[in-house]
């Protein structure tokens, strides 16, 4: 690889990007060139997106400064990105999808100049590809589509592309097609181009890049050539360095019942057990226990005894009703247990709330509060509290920490050890591996499938991280 | 893929083809140009008014309030643009800004397009009984000749059906506009992400959907060379259904420019066919309705095969 | 926007309730009206308005249940349902009398039918609500006019009487209205069944992952407003002494409007039964204002026009400032 003799893509100095109190970025300098080939990897919450969203101009930095030498902004740089979620129009075809993108494409038969461009990224990026520019992009297999969204990334588009962000690119690629993307990005680097490369897969990490950014709670904590880090460092380096002394192994031989949950996954929980989910954020563990859930209840019917409940992370979308006071917003999972006659018992309803309001500690004074006026923890402690309350034997909790304050957590973690000796049963994900690591056991997931399951003493931070990474050699 | 889900054209054109080869089975002297005239006579205002409801189902929005205007550019047509052609013209283009400001505020606002048009339905509807408190005006004679002309070989309604589809496809799928106004209804944020203004592309989608909805009422009045208020109501449906019966889509910016014309060729000949059935005319608003299910029910059939293959 | 509710005065309290404004806008209408004969027949006027409002309020509640469900429902078969139910219902009783019950089992089986009909396109076909209400409402229409033959059935006397009649000088039409009301309140306000409702209407996905059934729910409300619109048309026909083909046609936006005017939120899970009944109040009330001025109809349906667009307007700026 040549040497850094032109000026910079991007540099960032001191780079912050806080949303509100969360610092996802604590001040980042980096600057990328002509030539770099940059490995980003981190835990879960890191600071990656918000890191590519900085340098993709997606966002303004709160703090610290963010320059594009010899352009007025990311896009006239050169800068594009490819994302995981897929952004593109599914009812249209390859080539008009191009379009979208492409404003330089104009007038009569546009067709033919779109064709070609897309057709010759594809075929420059995957040789033998066999898309036809005019598929519609939604009769295309979700392999296929990450391909074009890839091309798409690297075809000129009015400006040439100089730095190309791939998030998570092979995630559904084939080893075959991975390798000749991986192929792809080092020529494209070594004429001059730059890429940032995020991947779960440390094989293809260490293939591609030529050096490597570890990133751990918004700051860089190690950035060195890639030959100077070995697998098993990496981990470490993305890991709490100090030693946890969470203590919890002692209580490893907790007497635990009868299998009450089995899911074709492979899926399992006892009575009385804590059971954990982990993984990288996105690899389907959310949808396993939303499917889990929807199995377990019914569209046309709801029991007084229901057989499990839910507490949603993603609260807007799962969890909250916003129009509704806080008491309504506890109350809905347990007015079958108080309703007489279809009626419901507004006094045995204001009584249960205001005791589980003192027993998890939401802060109002009064429960009739709408749930809005509430801070997002003690929104999710209402949540918590919703299923709490209910006499469901299991509760499913899809990531309920998010935005949690510390002594919050603690008390759950201690409500959910007691709810759990009585004999209920915890389906928990988190994407925080501290939490994780106090469950009784644990599923990692990786690619929508379990990749391992730990039991004490093995559930530790690096074995986690080691089944969310992908060690083997990318091949 | 299945067959049907990858040409989706193929439905509505099968749907015409059936239909109309059992008009000439039942009527043989409906196979003449006078005939396939007299079938498609009242196709051309449909097939227009159907074209405008797609533009505003393109970009996943609806439109309740079409027959309304379309009522409304009737009576203007019938008086305003008949006996003050400048002033008429200027109110036409009015209108069609009209629509532009409602899509752009509907975007803007995120307002429910449901509850907007048909707001506008009762505006619509009120300025057309301002105008025409009773039935009457006259056609613009130059209008009355242009939708009467007899073209050689085949007659106007299907020369005129044949122009609409041609036009709307090259401004709808083959131009790069029309592509980008699509792309707003298949994944708005991509567009938005492009650094494009989704409320200007839908001001552009519903000022479109003006100017067909504009066409749609200026064809009526030199059909029936005279307008009321309530010329059009039962547009609103049929531009619906027509839409869908073209295999276009509510949502996700899936629409056919030829499809929806074909579908407003259907829904007339239905009509016609349903008379030579001699199925009591009780029957034939509730025959729509069953067309339509009936289609809607084939579609879900193929794109399930489609997706269990 | 916590911690301002105890200190709110009564009349910020009253102002902050969504359906005071329908209230507001139907008594300046009233009075508007009474101003220009200088406060004479104001009695007639209130007791036209509660009569004929009150068919509004009847539908108006039946669709309000449906709107609540969220964003895409809507039920547009309402006209052709209240139709089908009268005609059925009418020809059943054959004007004979004593049976007043039976033509109102009928019409109300009627709009049973009609709505798991439409709830069975829109579950099983999985048709957008508006497009298969639309739909079905066609065939409804078909079987309406089929039925009906252009004759016109009277009501039976008894029934007639008591459609027309009025008990403490209020019209029983709307007495029946005002119990529909009541019945409508308890079950948004008292009732399991309606938390469920409420809860879907905000967010279904959030509903269902609390362990609400949301499609019984949703199954439930479809019934439900196709029962209101049948029994509207029922006490409609014999009102005004018969079935009419075109008798629902101006229920339908009439539906609509009165929920929006009423103060429900268009995106759904906040249902508003007092302002329901206002908004149908008004609805009369401004049409008489504006007959009594001398203004046409077109006048009239641009205003209504306007108020419909400006109140979503409002509503969704306010949305945004919270």
């Amino acid at each position: 690889m040549s040497e850094h003799e032109s000026a910079p893509i991007v540099t960032l100095t001191d780079a912050a990007k806080h949303f509100g109190p969360v610092r996802a970025l604590d001040g980042v300098s980096l600057s990328v060139r002509p030539g770099d080939c940059l490995g980003l990897v981190g835990h879960n919450g890191a600071g990656k997106s918000t890191l590519v969203y900085l340098v993709n101009g997606g966002f303004a930095p709160s703090a610290g400064e963010i320059a594009f030498p010899g352009a007025a902004n990311a896009a006239e740089a050169g800068v594009r990105s490819v994302f995981q979620e897929l952004s593109l129009c599914p009812n249209l075809t390859v080539a008009e999808n191009l379009r979208i993108s492409n404003r330089g494409l104009t007038g009569i038969g546009w067709r033919r100049p779109a064709r070609k461009v897309i057709t010759e990224s594809l075929d420059r990026i995957f040789p033998g590809h066999g898309i036809d520019p005019d598929a519609e992009v939604d009769t295309l297999p979700i392999a296929e589509r990450q391909m074009v969204e890839i091309a798409i990334g690297f075809a000129p588009r009015g400006t040439e592309a100089r730095l190309v962000i791939l998030d998570e690119p092979t995630s559904s690629l084939d080893a075959g097609i991975a390798e000749q993307l991986l192929t792809h990005i080092k020529s494209f680097c070594a004429s001059g181009g730059a890429v940032i490369f995020i991947s779960h897969m440390l094989g293809e990490v260490f293939q591609v890049a030529s050096r490597i950014i570890v990133l751990k709670d918004g700051r860089i904590v190690a950035e060195r050539p890639t030959a100077e880090f070995s697998r098993q460092g990496l981990v470490e380096a993305m890991g709490h360095v100090a030693a946890e002394g969470t203590g919890q192994a002692a209580e490893a031989v907790r007497h635990t019942g009868e299998i009450v949950i089995r899911t074709e996954q492979g899926l399992t929980a006892r009575a009385g057990e804590i059971v954990g989910l982990s993984g990288l954020a996105g690899h389907g563990q959310a949808q396993a226990l939303a499917k889990l859930f929807l199995s377990q209840s019914s569209n046309w019917r709801a029991g007084h005894d229901p057989k499990s409940v839910f507490v949603a992370g993603d609260r807007p979308r799962d969890g909250i009703l916003p129009l509704w006071s806080i008491l309504k917003n506890m109350s809905i999972s347990f007015l079958r247990q108080i309703e007489r006659w279809g009626v419901v018992d507004r006094a045995a309803e204001r009584a249960m709330t205001e005791e589980w309001k003192k027993r998890i500690g939401i802060r109002t004074d009064d429960v009739t509060n709408p749930v809005l006026s509430l801070s997002g923890g003690n929104q999710q402690k209402v949540l918590f509290a919703r299923a709490l309350a209910s006499t469901a034997p299991v509760v499913i909790m899809d990531d309920p920490m998010r935005g949690v304050d510390v002594g919050t957590k603690q008390d759950v973690y201690a409500m959910i050890r007691d709810e759990a000796t009585r004999g209920r049963t915890f389906l928990w994900y988190s994407t925080e591996t501290e939490e994780v690591c106090q469950c009784d056991r644990v599923f990692v997931f990786r690619n929508g499938e379990i990749s391992a399951e730990l039991t004490p003493p093995n559930i530790t931070e690096e074995r986690i991280l080691e089944a969310s990474f992908h060690m083997q050699e990318a091949s | 893929m299945s067959f049907f889900s990858r040409y989706r054209i193929l439905l509505p054109v099968i749907s015409l083809a059936v239909l109309l080869a059992a008009t000439f089975y039942m009527q043989p002297r409906a196979m003449s140009y006078f005939g396939l005239n007299l079938l498609f006579n009242l196709a051309v205002p449909i097939a227009l008014a159907t074209i405008a409801q797609m533009m505003i189902l393109m970009v996943n929005d609806i439109d309740l309030s079409i027959g309304a205007f379309v009522s409304l550019v009737a009576c203007v047509t019938a008086t305003f643009l008949n006996d003050a052609p400048l002033l008429g013209l200027l109110i036409l283009a009015a209108l069609i800004l009209a629509y532009a400001a409602m899509g752009a505020v509907i975007d803007a606002l995120d307002l429910p397009a449901i509850v907007v048009t048909l707001g506008m339905s009762f505006v619509w509807g009120g300025l057309a009984l301002f105008i025409l408190p009773s039935p009457g005006g006259a056609a613009p004679g130059w209008l009355r000749t242009l939708m009467t002309v007899k073209p050689p070989f085949m007659p106007m309604a299907v020369v005129a059906a044949i122009l609409i589809a041609f036009v709307t496809h090259m401004l709808i799928i083959r131009s790069g506009f029309g592509t980008v106004l699509r792309g707003v209804g298949g994944n708005a944020r991509a567009i938005s992400r492009a650094g494009l203004s989704v409320t200007r592309l839908k001001a552009w989608a519903y000022g479109l959907a003006g100017l067909f909805g504009v066409l749609a009422g200026m064809a009526l009045v030199g059909l029936t060379t005279a307008a009321d208020a309530n010329i059009a109501l039962r547009y609103t449906l049929l531009s619906i259904a027509g839409v869908i019966l073209g295999g276009g889509e509510f949502t996700g910016g899936k629409v056919s420019p030829t499809g929806a014309v074909i579908g407003a060729l259907t829904l007339t000949l239905a009509a016609s066919f349903l008379s030579f059935l001699r199925l009591s005319p009780d029957w034939q608003i509730g025959s729509q309705g069953a067309i339509l299910i009936l289609v809607l029910t084939a579609r879900l059939v193929f794109s399930r095969k489609g997706d269990a293959a | 926007m916590s911690s301002s509710s105890a200190s709110r005065s009564p009349l910020a309290v009253l102002i902050s309730r969504p359906w005071i404004w329908s209230w507001a806008a139907a008594a300046l209408a009233f009075a508007a009206t009474l101003g220009l004969t200088s406060g004479r027949g104001g009695g007639e006027l209130a007791y036209a308005a509660l009569s004929f409002g009150a068919f509004a309020a009847i539908v108006g509640m039946g669709q309000m249940l449906v709107i609540t469900l969220g964003p895409g429902n809507i039920d547009l078969s309402v006209p052709a349902t209240m139709t089908l139910a009268a005609t059925l219902a009418l020809r059943a009783m054959g004007s004979e009398p004593g049976t007043a019950f039976y033509g109102l089992a009928i019409a109300l089986a009627v709009g049973f039918c009609v709505g798991i009909a439409n709830f069975a396109l829109i579950f099983l076909l999985r048709l957008p609500p508006i497009i298969a209400t639309l739909a079905a409402s066609l065939i409804y229409q078909s079987i309406a006019i089929w039925s009906n033959r252009g004759l016109r059935i009277k009501p039976p006397e008894g029934l007639a009487e008591f459609a027309t009649g009025r008990f403490l000088g209020v019209p029983n039409i709307a007495w029946i209205g005002l119990l529909l009301a009541i019945l409508v309140w308890v079950l948004l306000e008292r009732l399991t069944w309606g938390r469920w409702l409420l809860a879907t209407g905000q967010n279904q996905r959030a509903a269902r992952l609390a362990g609400v059934p949301v499609e019984a729910v949703r199954a439930a409300t479809y019934v439900t407003v196709a029962l209101f619109a049948s029994l509207a048309g029922y006490l409609l026909a014999s009102f005004s002494g018969g079935a009419a083909l075109n008798m629902g046609t101006e229920y339908l936006l009439m539906s609509i409007a009165v929920v929006v005017i009423g103060g429900c939120s268009v995106a759904g899970g906040d249902s508003n039964v007092p302002g329901v009944w206002g908004a149908a109040l008004f609805m009369f009330l401004v049409v008489s204002m504006l007959n009594s001025y001398g203004t046409g109809a077109g006048v009239r349906n641009v205003l209504t026009g306007t108020i419909i667009i400006a109140i979503v307007i409002a509503a969704s700026t306010r949305r945004n400032r919270q």
